[in-house]
């Protein structure tokens, strides 16, 4: 055989890869954020708002890790605030009627669980685009928890249950604690298993990903069951958190978490983006809220504000992106 | 190699003139100082390998590319090329492979889009005036054809004719063609080459880029030759012979006829088609390959060999027969069957064999995934390590691992492709159409491939258009036509004649 070499081949260049380099620009805009918030507002530094902003960053974080797989694989799941929803009723049912706050927990994780694992049979076996099959999914779900509800609340919860929500321990609430937990697991799980590098290469290029060999429904299952799973999770922190359920606590969820993923960096074409984004996401979201709350500005100015960093983070992604290629 | 420009030309000033153009890519150089000049009435044609550079020479002279450096000189003049409207300016019009008709729109609009004539209400369209506008367009060109016919329903070489009629509606001087004959027949060719002689005479000049040989000879005025982004040299056809063309395009001299390395010894029974019929309009298909041994699989395109490959690797679902590996019952999807040891090299790499955006790396253990990291949990760096080691036996040409796949050319792709079953261990490998695409030097590298893998005792399902290649490769071929196995030709029956005998249609 004889050597070809095609094209002249500059020498390897020792570069970062493209990933290192768009969370090195989020943790450096959520350190901006944090240096513009801590000169506007002397409150920003106090430890009780740093807490209280890591706390909040949480619980859209559970949502979005999950949340994050979907979008790996060029999905979507649209149902995950009705999914907290129901999860978070069930669960609060539960440990009314039986008293134990563990067989709440494993009702909600399970509720979340299955719901996931429908959307992923309806994106599999049935083949309807996951957009739709889990906007669908949205609107069961609330019917179901509206019609279980019948417009009651659920409130008042052990003390132990409501810890999980609401605790610290040395001196930093326990979310924080499950926050990193996730993190690490989900960054793992991304970045360092097989299974993970599965989900990468099926968003890529799913057609391709089926003919390498990889069983693509088998793992698009695992990844809307692990969404529902999270959704599930998160349920049962709102719960402790907030000492009560409703049939509406889903409804302003599903779209900041989505904004989480986004602005976190992972591309809604699939193949692209971090765990370690998303969280860096929840993060500048909480941040941009909370600075706006300590600067008194108007609640309502909110979303507009979400929108545009929203809008700019994928600007910015496709460009420099696009440049990389 | 003369650098200097050819002697004796048709005017004494070119028409266009490019002078040490560059232009780099992350980790590629695809143009290096080439200089190029085409003058009125001429045939220039372009030369090179697959990754030669054509193609961004093409994109930077219609202004798709900014050039990094060089210069552009029109009728001896300094130009800029730095945006698609300076070309169009300049007169400068590209027929891609690809065209850019919208099919629902009828040949004037088409001609016409984006310039047509204003009718006397505002926001109208002089529909009269359009057609006749069209009409005579059509005439310059000699394509007799009524204009208000939508796009849809032209074939291929009709649709071609558009693209140039457009090009002259835009009064371009210097028309540029990437391989404008691959999709036409021997007949529409001769149309297209009579148009190309009344546009000489009028004094276009035409680029003009081909793989064939004959018309290099046939129509060609001059000829420029690329090779790794640089001009190898400006040559006329009358001081050069074929084989100096190729052995200018590949750097080296090639083997034309694929000579085999090994001896290939039939050996057990590894794969064993039994009266397969498939929804995708296969019927009855037996095939049989052997550890050991290259099987072509031919036939026309449409008769069904594609089908019969993703059928035996669960790509399509089958309603009755049986595929039997290596002593086994087979059926299921394609995550069984590459785990029992089959491969598909798809034939199209980039939407089916390959995640473009993902690194090189990625790639090549995407199917090993499994066999390199037992327990489940990867590890980038030795993953990295695999690569590496597949990148030196195969000799992909890339950078380092991690570069992006897609920024590769064709046949390092193809090599990808081929990489990631070596990682995974595969027995039986099925190429489908493994050198579309390809340069000559990258092709034979891929046969010498498939011939060591099969020495060393796996074995080869290999579907080609190419007749001369399935007679040099293979062991034996069956021939395939509408959708059923038409013959088999032993080694000593394969010939050209034969595979066309069989897959043609007897009416």
């Amino acid at each position: 055989m004889t050597d070809i070499t095609k094209g002249a081949i500059a020498p390897p260049r020792s570069f970062l890869s493209q990933d290192a380099v768009q969370l090195f620009y989020r943790l450096l805009a959520a350190f901006l954020i944090c240096a513009v918030l801590a000169v506007l507002s002397d409150s920003f530094l106090s430890l009780g708002n740093i807490l209280n902003v890591l706390r909040q960053a949480s619980l859209t974080f559970f949502i979005a890790s999950g949340l994050t797989l979907v979008v790996l694989t060029a999905g979507l799941d649209l149902s995950v605030g009705a999914n907290v929803a129901l999860s978070a009723c069930l669960a609060g049912t539960v440990i009314h009627k039986t008293g134990s706050p563990a067989l709440g927990i494993l009702t909600g994780l399970a509720c979340g669980g299955i719901v996931g694992l429908i959307n992923g049979v309806m994106v599999t076996a049935l083949r309807i685009p996951s957009f739709i099959a889990t906007y669908g999914m949205l609107w069961v779900l609330n019917g179901l928890t509206y019609w279980y509800m019948a417009g009651e609340t659920l409130h008042g919860f052990p003390a132990g249950f409501r810890q999980i929500g609401s605790g610290y321990l040395f001196g930093l609430p326990i979310p924080v604690y499950l926050l990193l937990v996730f993190l690490g697991i989900g960054t793992f799980f991304a970045q360092r298993t097989v299974w993970g590098q599965e989900i990468y290469a099926i968003g890529a290029n799913p057609v391709a990903a089926r003919l390498s060999g990889i069983p693509v429904a088998r793992r698009l299952l695992l990844v809307y069951a692990v969404s529902g799973t999270m959704a599930g999770l998160a349920s049962i922190i709102f719960l402790s958190r907030l000492n009560s359920a409703e049939a509406d606590i889903g409804e302003s969820l599903t779209l900041p978490a989505i904004a989480a993923v986004l602005i976190g960096g992972t591309s809604l074409f699939g193949g692209v983006g971090t765990v370690f984004g998303t969280f860096i996401g929840a993060l500048i979201l909480t941040l941009v809220l909370n600075g706006m709350n300590l600067l008194a500005v108007s609640a309502n100015w909110q979303p507009l504000v979400t929108g545009v960093i929203v809008i700019l983070a994928v600007w910015l992604d496709m460009k420099t992106r696009r440049r990389a290629q | 190699m003369s650098d200097a420009l050819p002697i004796e030309v048709t005017s004494p000033t070119p028409l266009l003139e490019l002078r040490g153009i560059s232009k780099e890519f992350p980790g590629v150089k695809a143009l290096d100082d080439v200089s190029f000049a085409v003058y009125p009435g001429e045939v220039h044609m372009l030369l090179g390998e697959n990754g030669a550079g054509k193609s961004s020479l093409m994109k930077v002279l219609c202004g798709a590319y900014r050039a990094d450096a060089g210069e552009f000189y029109y009728n001896g003049e300094r130009v800029a090329i730095s945006s698609t409207a300076d070309a169009q300016k300049l007169g400068i019009a590209v027929i891609f492979q690809e065209f850019s008709l919208v099919p629902y729109l009828d040949i004037a609009q088409n001609i016409f889009l984006g310039r047509e004539p204003k009718g006397r209400i505002p926001g109208t369209i002089d529909r009269r005036r359009i057609l006749a506008d069209a009409k005579r367009v059509l005439e310059t060109i000699g394509f007799d054809i009524d204009p208000a016919t939508t796009v849809d329903k032209l074939g291929v070489a009709q649709q071609q004719m558009v693209e140039i009629a457009k090009a002259i509606s835009q009064n371009a001087r210097i028309l540029v063609m990437d391989e404008p004959t691959a999709a036409l027949s021997d007949r529409e060719t001769e149309l297209l080459f009579a148009l190309i002689a009344r546009l000489k005479a009028d004094g276009v000049a035409i680029v003009y880029i081909s793989h064939r040989m004959a018309e290099v000879f046939a129509l060609g005025d001059r000829i420029t030759v690329l090779r790794d982004g640089r001009r190898i040299d400006g040559v006329r056809p009358a001081d050069v012979t074929p084989d100096q063309l190729v052995r200018m395009m590949v750097g080296r001299n090639v083997d034309m006829t694929y000579p085999r390395h090994f001896a290939h010894k039939p050996g057990e029974l590894l794969l064993e088609v039994k009266n397969l019929s498939a929804p995708t309009g296969i019927s009855d298909i037996n095939i049989e390959v052997r550890r050991g041994e290259i099987v072509g699989l031919c036939g026309l395109v449409g008769s069904g060999r594609s089908e019969v490959a993703r059928a035996i690797f669960g790509a399509d679902p089958v309603t009755s027969g049986e595929i039997i590996f290596d002593g086994k019952s087979i059926s299921g999807e394609p995550d069984l069957a590459a785990r029992r040891g089959i491969a598909l090299i798809p034939e199209s790499r980039k939407s089916e064999g390959l995640a473009l955006l993902r690194s090189v790396s990625d790639n090549l253990v995407v199917s090993a995934l499994k066999k390199l990291f037992p327990s489940g949990l990867f590890d980038q760096r030795s993953a990295q390590r695999t690569a590496d080691g597949l990148i030196r036996q195969l000799r992909i040409a890339t950078p380092s691992a991690r570069q992006t796949v897609g920024l590769l050319s064709g046949g390092n792709q193809q090599k990808v492709v081929i990489g990631k079953w070596l990682a995974a261990g595969s027995k039986l490998f099925i190429f489908d159409e493994p050198t579309r695409g390809i340069d000559i030097g990258a092709k034979s590298e891929i046969f010498a491939l498939i011939d060591r893998l099969v020495a060393e005792g796996a074995a080869a399902l290999m579907i080609s258009s190419e007749q001369v290649e399935i007679c040099h490769v293979c062991d034996r071929a069956y021939v395939m036509r509408e959708g059923r196995i038409a013959g088999h030709l032993a080694r000593n029956e394969l010939t050209e004649e034969n595979i066309v005998r069989l897959g043609m249609h007897h009416a």
